[in-house]
């Protein structure tokens, strides 16, 4: 029993509605100076199953935006749809990973975690709890099921915080840098898990990250946000650039690159670098 | 440089002396013998503590603790304390769950908590005694007030705390699950915010535990039953010396149990869920 709501409509091919469209949305924050704009205008949609990646530099108003697509703020202009309707408060429909650690219920354990948002949407104790455990199986965190958050490593939080979103069949999953915060191994290899997971689930994506080769190793599309405040400076489909080592890779990389105005490699550490 | 390094090190390891290798239970034993043997050193050679209608030896505590407890005395004391102490908490938590509502809730409430807690929290529970006497009479309603006010201010002051400083992307992630108003309350804030809420709680218990066996001490016997503190002053008025001590060793044995009942509530949830603040 995977996902029955994503399969039904239009299996695989999503060309009619996109299941996110934001539409020239303006985003800001007030600070003791004032009104601070962050994002003068940004434009895209997420078709189903689609992984988006939004790319900029730190500062850009990326999480922001982010923050808006999950219902926490409101834009000060244009149009947030998802499933084709304006959506301006929090809901599980838009599952979040967030970057922090701290982002479980200390006081229960990973299955319960994955299982309490589950009772909170109405699902029966019994059938919650199966249904918890499949996910927390699929992020390969059986062994550590009954264990409590602090007991466990930051790779191992953002697994929970993942099966926790992905159990409650979100029309689409937010992650806010989600790897963040992890050493660039750890952080490879949850790339890795998350793509397959991503497949498995067939999941639709928007992910926030400041890294080229995060977006290149688990994007299909790249929403490159830059400029302060910023706009969309280009979306790419990165669908086909191939393997890290493949020209391809090298190609849309150094265009990202080009786009975000980094004239060195430096601040990069996912290990993929030249 | 190996050799550096251990000489730097070293001072930073456990002490293997045979002390620490001892069981815990057996270095406090030990420590209790030799604080008994202490006392008993005390009265046997000691002028002031070789006279029993000033000093009672730990034999003699022993005998009037057992009687007390045998002949419903000291029981019935303590359980009048309790009884107070556990009625006046409860009246404490109670307006310090308002005003901690009403502080969470505006900024006006806010400033009004933090205004009386200042004035208010650093007066000894005694203090407003007379005051209460002066208002409530010689009753029980008295004790209860001075109680009251020595334990609201705590707790609401460590519950507001613990509710403002929940860490946001906790809360954060209970609405992106779909809570909000009341259930984000009960099952995300006041969670995270119960290691405030203990610290908060054990800091009443331990002010109104002091301001009921005082407050007893001050008027004596209200309607029947008196508490611990009228036990106490009853006996130094009868100089029946071993009953004094038998009454503040009940109160020193109550001190441990709830100390240890405290930190088992903390270690099933606190503890256990990594959450303790030290």
């Amino acid at each position: 029993m995977s996902r029955t709501a994503l399969d039904l409509p239009a299996a695989g091919r999503a060309t009619s509605s996109p299941v996110l469209r934001v539409e020239q949305v303006q985003l800001g924050y007030w600070t003791q100076d004032g009104f601070t704009l962050a994002v003068a205008d940004a434009s895209f949609e997420v078709a189903q199953r689609e992984k988006t990646i939004v790319i900029g530099p730190s500062g850009c108003g990326k999480s922001t935006l982010l923050k808006a697509v999950a219902g926490f703020i409101r834009p000060t202009a244009g149009r947030i749809e998802v499933a084709g309707r304006e959506r301006l408060a929090p809901g599980p429909d838009r599952a979040v990973v967030f970057q922090e650690f701290d982002q479980l219920f200390p006081w229960r354990t990973v299955l319960d975690n994955v299982a309490y948002p589950l009772r909170v949407n109405g699902w029966k104790r019994r059938a919650a709890i199966d249904r918890a455990r499949e996910f927390v199986e699929l992020t390969s965190l059986g062994a550590a099921s009954h264990r409590y958050p602090h007991q466990l490593s930051g790779g191992m939080k953002q697994r929970v915080a993942i099966a926790r979103a992905l159990a409650l069949d979100p029309a689409m999953l937010l992650m806010d840098e989600p790897f963040g915060s992890l050493d660039m191994i750890t952080r490879a290899r949850l790339q890795q898990e998350l793509n397959r997971i991503v497949e498995q689930t067939s999941t639709t994506l928007l992910l926030v990250t400041h890294s080229m080769d995060e977006a290149l190793t688990v994007g299909d599309k790249v929403v490159v946000l830059a400029g302060s405040p910023s706009t969309v400076r280009e979306i790419a489909d990165v669908r086909d650039v191939g393997p890290p080592d493949s020209p391809g890779y090298a190609a849309a990389r150094g265009h990202l690159r080009d786009l975000l105005g980094v004239r060195h490699e430096d601040g990069e550490t996912d290990g993929h670098g030249d | 440089m190996a050799t550096a390094t251990e000489a730097v090190a070293a001072p930073t390891r456990p002490r293997a002396g045979g002390w620490s290798k001892l069981p815990v239970w057996m270095r406090r034993a030990i420590l209790v013998g030799a604080l008994v043997g202490g006392w008993q050193a005390y009265v046997s050679f000691s002028e002031f503590g070789g006279n029993p209608l000033l000093f009672a030896s730990p034999a003699d505590t022993g005998e009037a603790f057992l009687d007390g407890w045998r002949d419903g005395s000291l029981a019935r004391a303590t359980w009048e304390t309790l009884r107070i102490l556990l009625m006046g908490v409860g009246i404490g938590i109670v307006f310090a769950a308002g005003f901690t509502l009403f502080a969470t809730l505006s900024q006006i409430g806010d400033d009004i908590l933090t205004l009386l807690t200042a004035i208010l929290n650093p007066l000894p529970g005694v203090a407003v005694l007379p005051l209460a006497l002066l208002w409530f009479g010689l009753s029980t309603n008295a004790i209860l007030f001075a109680i009251a006010n020595a334990t609201i201010w705590p707790i609401a002051i460590n519950l507001t705390t613990g509710f403002k400083t929940v860490n946001p992307t906790i809360v954060a992630a209970g609405r992106n699950i779909g809570l909000s108003g009341v259930r984000l309350a009960t099952d995300v804030l006041a969670p995270a915010a119960l290691p405030s809420a203990i610290t908060g709680l054990k800091t009443a218990w331990a002010f109104g535990w002091r301001t009921v066996v005082a407050a007893e001490l001050v008027f004596g016997v209200v309607g029947g039953e008196g508490g611990l503190g009228t036990y106490i002053n009853n006996a130094k008025l009868y100089l029946f010396t071993p009953q004094m001590f038998a009454a503040l060793l009940t109160i020193a044995v109550l001190g441990v149990a709830f100390e240890l009942l405290f930190g088992m509530l903390e270690r099933r949830t606190i503890v256990r869920w990594g959450m303790q603040r030290s």
